[in-house]
């Protein structure tokens, strides 16, 4: 059983959003990290592997830096790790970025699932993952909650999450699967596997490893999707804040403003 | 790609169990907008099994001219395929100019599925759409696009926003956050065309099986309906403690919400909670009550007329999205407020 797991090192939006003092964001003071959806999928492939044995090669297309959480995954106990990294695939949408992705997996040939995240904290776009599955023309599940794979049948049984709902789907192997950070809680690095990660291999390969990519569906002149602005969004002005009140003036402020404000 | 085939503004009027959601009647109150822009018309496409002209109706009420029914026992209930052939091959047989699609758990599969299968853009979880240049300044050397789908999106948990546009590709697509748009006042008796497209589903490999649908029981109200939200925080203390938020709810005709932690502690359902991972609200008075404001809650209710924190913390960084912060002990404040709301309104009543 051959898993790939897409993994993405993304700044650390839960853990401390740092703003200037401008209102904007500081991103030079975040963490990377390894996105947690992300984190949330290779935890699924680990324990496949612990149950039923299983192949987990990561995967990761970004910056030489973004290494760090590849060897993040390694030390957690994946097999195999790949880097995808070229200035030519930089400023990719997700439909180049999927494109890319896609290319690399074919290049790594042989697999049963893939799993993603189901989206990244800085993007939010949850999109990468089922456009996979689309280049690759395999059967894709999302908002995966619970996954179980049957060998034997060659199929996997997932918990589909809905609004108000959720649904048992039963897929073909290969497919695609985007995992929910509710479906496990990642385990720690061991400190065996974090000296084996520090030189362990990472396969790099640049665009010219990638060879069923076309080049007008890659990085940032293929991306069909572009940016007319972006802007940090600046918080909006701070309100009044009243720190010596006591509760019955408390009240009565809040009171008076609702009134004031036509809200009663 | 004749860019200039591609013509009208289509939606997708997600429906689960053949009742329309909320979101399809959002979508086709911007639709209508941007149709006007372009002086052209409003398309809804609705996608399942036994699609009824009563629902074709509904779609009319809210604003939509036409409606392109696929109906089929293979679409009884929703999975990627053979919705996405369904929504990918109407595409390319009416090529539209525009595809509006939910931001829900449904449309951010579709979505992407359907986007990668006609080759063309897709921009996520919009929550501003308009017709405009792109670029939007116009620069020697540059050839400037007129009539473009802009769409504006935050990202980095709510801290970036951009504005996209696809200006060589087509249809332009957008799924579009829940509880953004605003649905128009339904216009009673307006009829649409129905154009039933008939295709031939045949399973392959791609189709999943569906092998047990699990609804959960709910009997939570709705909050992005809601114009008043009083919603609580860990501060709140119990799930019992929830009770004064109650108390103050009712007087104001308001409903109540929380905060992420709240789920996490289990004192209220998730179909209650506020913020990244839940629900985007824009009530007219958000309370936030012993919230302290990670950022993932307030991307998902600074968009409030009006804010009103009370926080035992004055550095709570909720304190810097309020219009009123009340630093203070929610334990006599809240109860109090509603006393004197209370009083307040039957002042009004002798007038």
């Amino acid at each position: 059983m051959k898993i790939i797991v897409c993994i993405k090192q993304v700044p650390d939006t839960a853990g401390g959003v740092k703003f200037k003092p401008d209102g904007t964001l500081d991103r030079g003071a975040m963490l990377a990290i390894m996105n947690p959806d992300d984190k949330a999928g290779l935890e699924a492939a680990l324990r496949i592997k612990d149950e039923i044995g299983a192949e987990v090669t990561v995967m990761t297309m970004g910056l030489p830096k973004a290494d760090a959480v590849l060897r993040e995954a390694l030390a957690m106990g994946a097999d195999k790790a790949i880097l995808m990294t070229d200035r030519r695939l930089g400023g990719a949408d997700t439909w180049a970025t999927s494109s890319t992705i896609a290319a690399g997996i074919r290049r790594f040939g042989d697999y049963d699932l893939i799993i993603t995240g189901r989206q990244a904290i800085d993007g939010d776009t949850a999109q990468v993952g089922p456009q996979i599955a689309e280049h690759l023309g395999i059967p894709v599940i999302s908002y995966a909650q619970k996954i179980k794979v049957n060998e034997a049948e060659h199929t996997v049984e997932v918990e589909r999450q809905y609004d108000d709902r959720y649904h048992v789907l039963k897929a073909k192997m290969p497919c695609l699967i985007t995992a929910l950070s509710e479906l496990n809680t990642p385990r720690y690095m061991t400190p065996k596997g974090i000296w084996d990660a520090c030189d362990a291999e990472i396969i790099t390969w640049n665009r010219d490893d990638l060879e069923t990519l076309k080049d007008e569906d890659m990085g940032l002149a293929g991306s069909p999707t572009k940016i007319a602005k972006a802007s940090d969004k600046v918080r909006k002005g701070k309100g009044t804040v009243y720190k010596d009140l006591d509760p019955d003036q408390g009240a009565k402020t809040i009171c008076d403003a609702l009134v004031e404000q036509h809200y009663i | 790609m004749n860019l200039e085939e591609y013509k009208g503004v289509f939606i997708y009027a997600q429906q689960v169990d053949n009742h329309i959601d909320n979101i399809a009647f959002e979508l086709l109150g911007k639709a209508k907008d941007l149709a006007a822009d372009l002086d052209e018309k409003v398309t809804a496409v609705l996608i399942g099994s036994g699609m009824t002209d009563a629902m074709v109706d509904q779609l009319a009420e809210y604003g939509a001219d036409r409606v392109i029914v696929a109906d089929d026992p293979e679409l009884k209930d929703y999975r990627t395929e053979p919705y996405a052939e369904a929504l990918a091959g109407i595409i390319n047989d009416y090529k539209p100019e525009i595809v509006l699609v939910g931001a829900t758990a449904i449309g951010r599969d579709l979505g992407p599925t359907v986007s990668a299968r006609v080759a063309t853009g897709l921009t996520a979880d919009c929550t501003k759409l308009e017709i405009g240049d792109f670029p939007l300044e116009a620069k020697p050397g540059v050839e400037q696009k007129h009539k473009q789908l802009l769409m504006t999106r935050p990202a980095f948990g709510g801290n970036t926003i951009a504005t996209i546009a696809c200006p060589d590709h087509r249809p332009q697509m957008s799924t579009v956050r829940p509880g953004v748009m605003q649905k128009i006042t339904p216009i009673k008796g307006a009829k649409a065309e129905r154009i039933d497209w008939k295709h031939d589903f045949k399973p392959n490999d791609r189709y999943v099986e569906i092998e047990k649908v699990v609804k959960k029981v709910t009997e939570t109200v709705d909050i992005q309906k809601a114009k008043i939200l009083v919603s609580g925080g860990r501060g709140v203390g119990s799930a019992e403690n929830f009770k004064i938020l109650r108390d103050l709810a009712d007087v104001l005709g308001g409903e109540v919400s929380c905060s992420r932690a709240v789920v996490d502690n289990g004192w209220m359902p998730k179909d209650l909670q506020v913020g990244q991972t839940g629900k985007t609200v824009r009530p007219k008075i958000y309370f936030a009550i012993g919230i302290s404001g990670a950022i993932q809650h307030v991307a998902g209710m600074e968009e409030s007329d009006l804010i009103i924190a009370i926080n035992k913390d004055e550095s709570a960084p909720i304190m810097d999205v309020a219009d009123i912060g009340i630093v203070g002990d929610l334990n006599k404040i809240v109860p109090k407020l509603t006393e004197d709301i209370k009083a307040e309104l039957a002042k009004k009543e002798e007038v």
